[in-house]
């Protein structure tokens, strides 16, 4: 069983049979009305470098407001996660094959980031002076 | 030079230990090859040919001599003594080795460098006019600009993973230096009627396969909002960019299949959410990266007059020195096409010089330019015969700027996995033929560009003349095309930007050995047509069409050159 990440801990469970997973391709606004109702909503990544996923956390999380857990599916590597985690993504699905505890210490790469984000939603700039 | 703080430094050397574990877990074997060749080429380290290429990033191709020093020491103890500077400012090494790319990195970031996005499909280094800050038509600093750009592209988390690169040009002064329009995103600075700055957004330009002149998609965005129109147009281009067909991902193909207007909506759309939001720049910030920036101490000095004329000095002085906005101060081209030397290539020893030579002359300060030379931004007047002397003995003084023999040129076949043909030999060959300088300056202003494949790293659509390596039944052909302009590239002359223009096939291909012939018919069709020395090659072609250039050209491409030359020099 593919390894889940949740709040940078490693957790064993199997996925819900009623999770929502949502694709790159689809329409946003339609989830948005119901949003308030999930409590987990998955967004897949169906290559390494198909990126979509990243906008979708930031709108999910920023324009949409949701709080819920937002997870990360499909081909989801330890490359990956910080990135993804900055989005507003905090469930990650690994794909088969990662070292989860390896993956772990990749949510801290990098000590700062220059962009607003859902993580940090103050860009560096606005905090430098300070 | 922009001088990283703290934070910077952290990122860059961060980054150089996230690389060198992805390096480790690959060579052990613990990463697959295709999850490796996403990660590396984000860091600039493609597999060639014959050898990994790294591609170092020069943002916005601003140098400073202890960097090109390190520059040299790596080429040096890491590849084979040479490097090559890149129409995207970048310099590249074509012979290092996989396993010492992390070391590679440790020591450029020692000296606040990296390769951070200089491949892969993110946003790449951003580009500029290589004359910002010392122009006199400046409107503003576009370095500034750039740097606030670079961070904010730097590892951005949303814009990581794009369909396909992003190039993203910034123009600050009245000229476009900076082929603005035939950038994914191309910025000029503009005031408006009250004084203030803003910029010019141009999307979906860009060359390659399916070459597209950009739009103009927003008149003025005050500058502050400059980052959040950024991150609306690309997440507009993360979500809807076609992912299908490599061919097609780029953001021109969006705003071609969308239409203009409704890309345009949408990025308004979007910023419209995003706009006054915290991502929007402030003041301070501004003038944080401004004071971050080292400036070079000026004398108040006055305009020197040199009045000989045919001597190599005032040759050179013609073509290479430019003028600067400070009086008794000029800006030097470097020029990095020396016949014989494939275009933008410099040893070792030269980039030593160099760096040497900047220090002596210009602050210890250089730039890299689209056209794969250098500048020294800030020479005095006074001392340009001696700084001349310098670079005549390093072979670096080719008084070509502007001329026939700056050939802009991609590695081609020697090199690149991509190309179809060769191209360091085709720009040799006529640079051999053209080799009579005055003969050159008669024929005055011309960009000649080559690529050798579809990929158009040699930016040959926008060449006045434009030469293409093509593959047929696996034979190396060129195709030529002419009319293309990069922008309103003339210094000396103040007139709004005009947008670049794209050339046109003549025809059938050619083979290699008959590339020198045919531009020289294009010559001798431009002399006979053109209405006097100011008319340039390319004002020529867009006032006639291509049509006698192309019947000159198929009809005599047998003969020998005629006497023209000869005549024309007597």
């Amino acid at each position: 069983m593919p390894t889940l990440i949740r709040n940078r801990q490693i957790v064993a469970e199997p996925s819900p049979p009623d999770l929502v997973v949502f694709e790159p391709a689809d329409d946003l606004s339609a989830l948005a009305g119901r949003i308030d109702t999930l409590q987990i909503v998955a967004v897949n990544f169906p290559k390494f470098g198909d990126g979509r996923g990243y906008s979708i956390a930031r709108l999910l999380r920023e324009r949409y407001g949701y709080k819920g857990e937002l997870r990360a599916v499909g081909v989801v590597a330890r490359d990956h996660l910080q990135q993804m985690a900055q989005c507003g993504f905090n469930s990650f699905l690994l794909r088969e094959g990662e070292d989860a505890q390896a993956a772990l210490a990749a949510f801290d790469d990098f000590s700062e980031a220059y962009q607003a984000s859902a993580a940090q939603p103050v860009p560096l700039f606005r905090r430098r002076g300070a | 030079m922009y001088r990283y703080d703290e934070i910077d430094q952290r990122l860059v050397d961060e980054r150089v230990a996230q690389f060198r574990d992805q390096t480790r877990r690959f060579l052990a074997g613990e990463l697959a090859e295709d999850d490796f060749r996403a990660l590396r080429l984000r860091n600039g380290l493609y597999v060639q040919r014959y050898a990994p290429m790294l591609r170092i990033a020069i943002p916005y191709g601003l140098l400073s001599s202890r960097q090109l020093r390190k520059l040299a020491a790596i080429a040096r103890r890491y590849d084979r003594g040479y490097g090559h500077f890149s129409t995207r400012q970048n310099l590249q090494l074509n012979w290092p080795k996989l396993e010492e790319v992390p070391d590679i990195l440790a020591e450029l970031a020692s000296v606040e460098m990296h390769a951070i996005q200089t491949s892969g499909n993110c946003v790449r280094n951003i580009t500029a006019d290589h004359f910002a800050g010392v122009a006199r038509d400046e409107i503003v600093d576009s370095f500034v600009w750039c740097e606030l750009i670079r961070q904010w592209s730097t590892f951005h988390p949303e814009f990581n993973y794009l369909p396909r690169k992003f190039k993203i040009a910034v123009n600050g002064a009245v000229a476009d230096r900076a082929a603005t329009f035939v950038h994914d995103i191309g910025l000029h600075a503009v005031k408006n009627a009250a004084g203030e700055v803003g910029f010019r957004v141009i999307a979906g330009g860009g060359l390659g396969r399916t070459p597209i002149v950009g739009h103009v998609i927003r008149e003025f965005l005050p500058w502050p909002h400059l980052l959040t129109y950024l991150d609306a147009i690309l997440r507009v281009y993360n979500l809807h960019g076609r992912r299908d067909n490599i061919h097609k991902a780029r953001i021109k193909i969006l705003v071609k299949e969308r239409g203009v207007e409704k890309f345009r909506d949408e990025v308004e759309a979007e910023w419209l959410r995003l706009k006054d939001g915290p991502a929007t720049v402030t003041e301070a910030e501004i003038r944080r990266i401004e004071a971050r920036f080292t400036r070079p101490q000026y004398e108040e000095l006055a305009d020197v007059k040199y009045h000989e004329v045919q001597t190599p000095f005032a040759a050179w002085r013609k073509r290479n020195v430019h003028a600067h906005k400070r009086p008794g101060y000029a800006a030097v081209s470097v020029s990095l096409k020396k016949t014989g030397v494939p275009p933008g290539d410099v040893t070792s020893t030269q980039m030593e010089r160099i760096a040497e030579l900047a220090e002596q002359f210009s602050f210890g300060e250089l730039r890299v330019t689209h056209e794969q030379n250098l500048v020294f931004a800030d020479v005095r007047q006074a001392e340009l015969p001696l700084l001349w002397q310098s670079l005549r003995e390093l072979g670096l003084a080719t008084p070509n700027i502007g001329l026939l023999t700056n050939i802009v040129c991609c590695p081609g076949g020697d090199f690149c996995s991509l190309a179809n043909a060769k191209s360091i030999p085709v720009a040799e060959a006529i640079q051999r033929r053209f080799d009579d300088l005055d003969y050159l300056h008669d024929i005055g202003e011309l960009d000649l560009n080559i690529s050798g494949c579809m990929n158009a790293c040699g930016h040959h659509h926008v060449g006045h003349i434009g030469i293409l390596g093509v593959d047929k039944n696996g034979e190396e052909w060129y195709q030529v095309e002419i009319g293309g302009n990069q922008g309103e590239t003339r210094t000396g002359e103040i007139r709004p930007a005009l947008s670049a223009s794209l050339g046109k096939v003549i025809g059938p291909s050619f083979a290699r050995a008959d590339v020198p012939n045919v531009i020289e018919r294009l010559i001798e069709t431009y002399l006979d047509l053109r209405d006097s020395e100011s008319e340039r090659f390319v004002d020529v072609v867009h006032r006639t069409g291509v049509e006698p250039f192309k019947k000159h050209v198929y009809a005599n491409l047998d003969q020998k050159p005629t006497d023209r030359r000869r005549a024309l020099a007597a």
